[in-house]
Formats: C-alpha cells, structure tokens, sequence
C-alpha cells in the first residue's frame, strides 16, 4: 500500500514491535494492521498483555528500548494534506506531529503530570512547543478555556494549582485538557477512565465524544470494558496476543461475532441490566509472548480447536462487508 | 433482630481524627445500619471515598467503631476483646481488593495457609495432606504449595487469598473489591468461584464493589453508598429495576452497558461535580448540592431510610412526602 484511502487519518499496515529482555525476546505485536477514518472512533480490546498499548505508542515511535519496532508502515494524513510514514520519517518532522497533530492520554493521569508544575504550565509547555512565536498571556488564556471545556470547576484558579492538589478525575480531565491543547486530528486514549469512578467516567465520556464533534478529531480508544467500548467505539479490532483477531462495526463484533475468543470475551461481561445466572469464563491464561503458540495463539485456550491450528496461522478474512476474522473455523467455511 | 439475620448493625460510625486538629473529623461511615441474612450477598457499592471499605473493616472488628452496634450471630461484637474477639475472627474473614499486597511476599504459599490453622488450632491431621485437598478447593494445584506469592499470578494469588480466609470454616466473608485487579476472564472465573464456595460452605458475604455489574451478579441484596451512609438498600433485583434513590439512578444510568443499540439509544443522567468531602459534609441530605430534586427541606433536615415498597428501603425526602 502506497497511500491512504479517501478519508483516511491514519494507516498501520503489518506492524511488528519485539521487546529484547533478558528472559528472551516478546513478540508483543505480530503484524496488526488497522486504519482511522476521519471523526470516527475505533476501539483495540483485549486482555492485558495482548498488545494494544504497545500497538498505540508504536504509531508515534514511543516505543523504548529493549523494545524495537521491527517492520511495519503507519501512514497518517498531516494536517496539510501531506502524507508520511510516521514510522521512517525525521526526528524534527515526528516531533512536530506528536502532541500537535496525534496527541495521548495515558492512562494513569497522576505519572503523566509533573508534579512540579502547575496545570497551566503543562498546557503552556504543550503550545509553546508547537507554536513558539504566541505569547504567554494568549496561551493562558487558551489553558483556562479549555479547563473550562472539560468541565473543571474555576479554571482561573485552577491553571495555578499542582497536580496533587487536584482529584483523580480532575486531573484525568487536564492531561485531556493538555492533550486537546493543539486541536489534535489523532487523539490517543489509553484506558482513559480505568481508574475512575462510574460517574466520573461518563462525564469523561460524554466529553471526548462532544469534542471529537467540535473538532473533528478521531479516536483510538484502548479499553478492556466491552460497556465503553458499545458506547464509544465505530469500529473495533479485538486483539489476542499480539494480533489482531477480529475486526468490524461494533454492531457485528457485538452481536455477530465470529472468532472463538471474541466470543467468550463478550460473555465474560456482567450486564448490569440482566440478571445472569452464570458467568463463562476462558478457560486457562493468556500465553507468554517469548514463546507464542504455534499456529493460531488462541489455540491453546479455545474449546472449538482443530488439527490445522495448530500447525497453521489463520489469516485476518472477510465475513462481511467491513467485518474480518482470523480463525480456522470461518475459513473453511 | 430481624429474623435470619447472622449480621446485624445499627447506627455504626466510625471517624477517623485529621492530624492538627482536635474537632475536625473524616466521618467515613457515618450512621449505617443494615442486616445480613444467613447464606445471602450483600452487595455494597458507591463511588471511592464513601467508605465502603471502612464500613467492611470495621465491621469485621479491623477498626474500632466510634459508636453503633455490631450484633453477629446474636453476640453483641461491639466492644468484645482477647479470646472472644478471636472467636469472632474465626468465624468471620476478610479478602482484600489486590491480592499483591495481602500476601506476604516472604512466606510461601503452605506457610501463609498454615497461619490460621495452627492460630486456632484447628485439628486437620497430616497439614500436607489436608492442605493438598484445599487448594484443590479453589482449583490450584499443589505444585503451588511451595511457592512465593511473586511466582504466581495474579488470579492465582486472589485464589490463594480467598481460601486463607475460608480455611477456618467462617460463617461470614468480608470481600472488599476482590476482582478490581484482574481482567475480565480471571474476574468471571473468580466470582463464580467464590458462588460455588457460597453454596458449598454456606457462606454469607459482603460484596464491596465500585462495579455495578459485578454487584449485580453476585448480590441477592445491595446497599449503596454515599459520603459514609447508606442511601438506599433492598433487594437487588428491587433495587436495579426501580431505583429510588436520585443518586442510585444517577449512578445506574452512568454505567456503560455492553450493547452498541441500547447504548446509543439511553440516555445519560450526568451529576454535577464531585462528592463533597468528607470532613465537612453538607448540612441535611448530603446528596442535595448535587441532586436536581433538591428542595428547601433537603438543605434544612436529614431523611430518614423509610420503606418504599417490600424489601427496599431508601433515604429521600422525595419519597418520604409522598407517603
């Protein structure tokens, strides 16, 4: 693939990230490979360890060593239209993209802040470098609008106030603050209500998706609640140590999945709405990433498993229009 | 005492003193009373700070109440000491929300089980043998029996964890968020773990959750907090179909749901702001500077829990003038 599609934001094809540790080498992405429409919302799910964040924080080469993206191509759409492969171009180039064009929020809001600075300087820090010629005062200015936009009480006082003199969802709301601070195209989530509560959390989210309206912006949303997931998500790509298994519109992975994991994953799920008997559970644990099964990677867990794979990969097929999946059963069929 | 009530507490409290101050107070359970049938689940949820977990702990005796009354199988525990507080340890237990921090991390896994057994001198023969038959209780293996807690993983170790606590045979378990650490398919296989030792042993929980999901899974009962009181409490089934309370309904209607049509098609009850703090709560009901019913009345006098309907009670004075 050389370009983008119409509409396309953001293109990863075939990616690969290794970690090189003492205990050996963890394959923590295997050639995941998805795309970002323009507004839209995807979500990565899985377990822990399957490789979504690395996936994400490969995009924008914050992958650390010992771990080294290995192959891959992640085209994204600049905001003047240029196209770059976000994986091979400059340093200069990537550091004007990052925070400006693509911007995270990590998930654990109390390490992203510094707890030596005030709010208003973290966001004046994130302007100044994108924009070195505004001044203090506009800066400002645009720091208390847009604590004002993610609903943070008195911003005037706030922008003066250090991350420990702020609540948990308070200061989940400024790193989003921080990170909307350059009108991103890309906005990153990792987890980002995983450690709030319930009615924090929807205030979060009813914010994300207002301002994805206002500007435009896509999201990719990292989470292992299936609940946030049917709320948010467009499309979603379920991931199982370190590819991509199953992807689609949220309605046909929800109501129509097809891969055996996807499935169980969705029963794993308490509703909170229906009163169930009996939870199923997957039975066993996610495998170690040094030494991946052979085959397909769920085989060792999964009840419908068959001699071919074992032996053999499956490969990422059609069902429908838009809806993929990676497993033996469906392609035979 | 209600009838098959094995836990019964009234008006507890407990407050902690904040340091350089002699009048200010965290009121973290302030005035909670509630009755736990034999062999039933009381699900406890609220969002952090409202002292679900200080209402478990010092109704295990863990902390020491301010003032109320905790009546456990028709022993006053209130006050009790020395031998007869051991007794009620015994027959009361606790597991805590993240398994990597309740484990000793310098004792094995034989030796952390062996603690209880030997305290109270329960007689069980060959220990190897009997503690073999245990862990296959909860599904692990006895290759785990010489093992240190960091060579296991994390739903392992919540295993370990729960049968520490059941090993002495208790009538009643204390479980404060026990799944919030794991992911969702070791969480499945822990709360039906912990369903199918229910039944076995008879057991009577309380199930402290920020998860509503969860709650309603495990619960036959729920009570829901805020800032250090119960607001409302029932019968769950009662409780999720007709909240009373306007911070249950709130609190219900923020949660995601994992269905894409039904998601997109609810609508969402936003509350305003945060919970106040709990040093200086409000004046009257403490959920009125965030409720949207919130009446002269509300600012002025504090509701009393009155029944609404069968096995549902609830805390507001919208419900309190209707009848």
């Amino acid at each position: 693939m050389t370009g983008l599609r119409e509409g396309e934001v953001l293109r990863v094809e075939d990616l690969h990230v290794r970690f090189y540790t003492y205990a050996g080498v963890v394959y923590a992405v295997s050639g995941v490979s998805f795309y970002v429409m323009e507004s839209e919302t995807i979500a990565l799910v899985g377990e822990t360890g399957c490789g979504k964040t690395v996936t994400t924080r490969a995009i924008a080469r914050l992958v650390e060593p010992p771990g080294r993206i290995e192959r891959g191509v992640a085209l994204f759409r600049r905001r003047n239209g240029k196209v770059v492969d976000l994986l091979k171009i400059g340093d200069e180039e990537l550091r004007q993209i990052r925070g400006d064009e693509i911007a995270y929020v990590f998930q654990d809001p109390t390490s992203a802040l510094d707890p030596l600075y005030t709010i208003g300087f973290h966001i004046h820090e994130t302007v100044k470098a994108h924009n070195s010629k505004t001044n203090k005062k506009d800066i400002l200015k645009r720091a208390i609008k847009l604590l004002k936009e993610v609903a943070i009480p008195s911003p005037e006082a706030r922008i003066k106030n250090y991350p420990h003199e702020l609540s948990g969802g308070m200061r989940q709301r400024s790193v989003i603050a921080i990170s909307l601070s350059n009108n991103p195209r890309l906005l990153i989530a990792d987890e980002p209500t995983t450690n709030l509560d319930v009615t924090i959390q929807v205030q979060i989210l009813e914010l994300l998706k207002e301002l994805q309206k206002a500007y435009k912006m896509s999201l990719i949303l990292i989470t292992h609640n299936m609940g946030i997931v049917a709320e948010m998500a467009d499309r979603v790509y379920v991931m199982y140590a370190g590819k991509v298994v199953e992807e689609g519109l949220v309605e046909q992975v929800f109501y129509n999945p097809q891969h055996p994991y996807t499935k169980l994953l969705l029963r794993a799920v308490p509703n909170p709405l229906k009163k169930i008997e009996k939870l199923e559970y997957i039975p066993g644990t996610v495998p170690l990433l040094t030494n991946p099964p052979h085959g397909c990677r769920f085989h060792p867990r999964c009840p419908f498993v068959m001699d071919i794979c074992r032996k053999e990969e499956p490969q990422l097929v059609g069902v429908e229009k838009g809806h993929g999946v990676a497993c033996w059963l469906v392609t035979k069929k | 005492m209600s009838e098959g009530a094995l836990l019964e507490v009234s008006n507890l409290k407990k407050y902690f003193s904040v340091r350089g101050s002699f009048t200010k107070k965290v009121r973290a359970v302030d005035g909670v009373a509630f009755c736990i049938r034999r062999g039933e689940t009381l699900g406890v949820v609220g969002e952090s700070g409202c002292g679900k977990t200080t209402l478990g702990k010092t109704v295990l005796r863990l902390l020491d109440p301010t003032s109320g009354r905790i009546v456990f199988n028709g022993v006053d525990v209130t006050r009790v000491r020395g031998a007869r507080l051991r007794e009620y340890w015994r027959n009361a237990q606790m597991v805590f929300q993240d398994p990597h921090t309740s484990l000793n991390p310098r004792m094995t896994i034989a030796s952390t089980l062996l603690e209880p057994i030997r305290q109270y001198r329960l007689g069980v023969g060959d220990e190897e043998a009997f503690l073999v038959s245990q862990l296959e209780l909860v599904g692990l293996t006895k290759e785990l029996l010489y093992r240190y807690p960091h060579e296991l993983s994390g739903g392992q170790k919540q295993r370990v964890a729960i049968l520490r606590a059941i090993i002495t045979r208790p009538k009643f378990v204390v479980l404060d968020e026990p799944t919030s650490s794991l992911d969702v398919s070791v969480q499945a296989q822990i709360l039906d773990l912990l369903k199918d030792l229910q039944a076995k042993f008879n057991l009577t929980y309380m199930f402290i959750s920020h998860d509503i999901a969860v709650i309603r899974y495990v619960s036959n009962r729920i009570a829901v907090m805020y800032l250090g009181k119960i607001v409302e409490i029932g019968l769950a089934d009662k409780v999720f179909e007709s909240p009373m309370h306007p911070y249950t309904q709130f609190l219900f209607s923020a949660l995601p749901i994992p269905d894409p049509k039904l998601a997109k098609s609810k609508k969402k009850l936003l509350i305003p702001g945060e919970p106040p703090s709990p040093i200086n709560p409000p004046p009257g009901c403490k959920f009125h500077p965030r409720c949207p019913h919130a009446v002269d009345i509300c600012r002025r006098q504090e509701p009393q829990m009155i029944e609404v309907e069968k096995d549902h009670y609830a805390s507001c004075w919208l419900h309190i003038k209707k009848q």
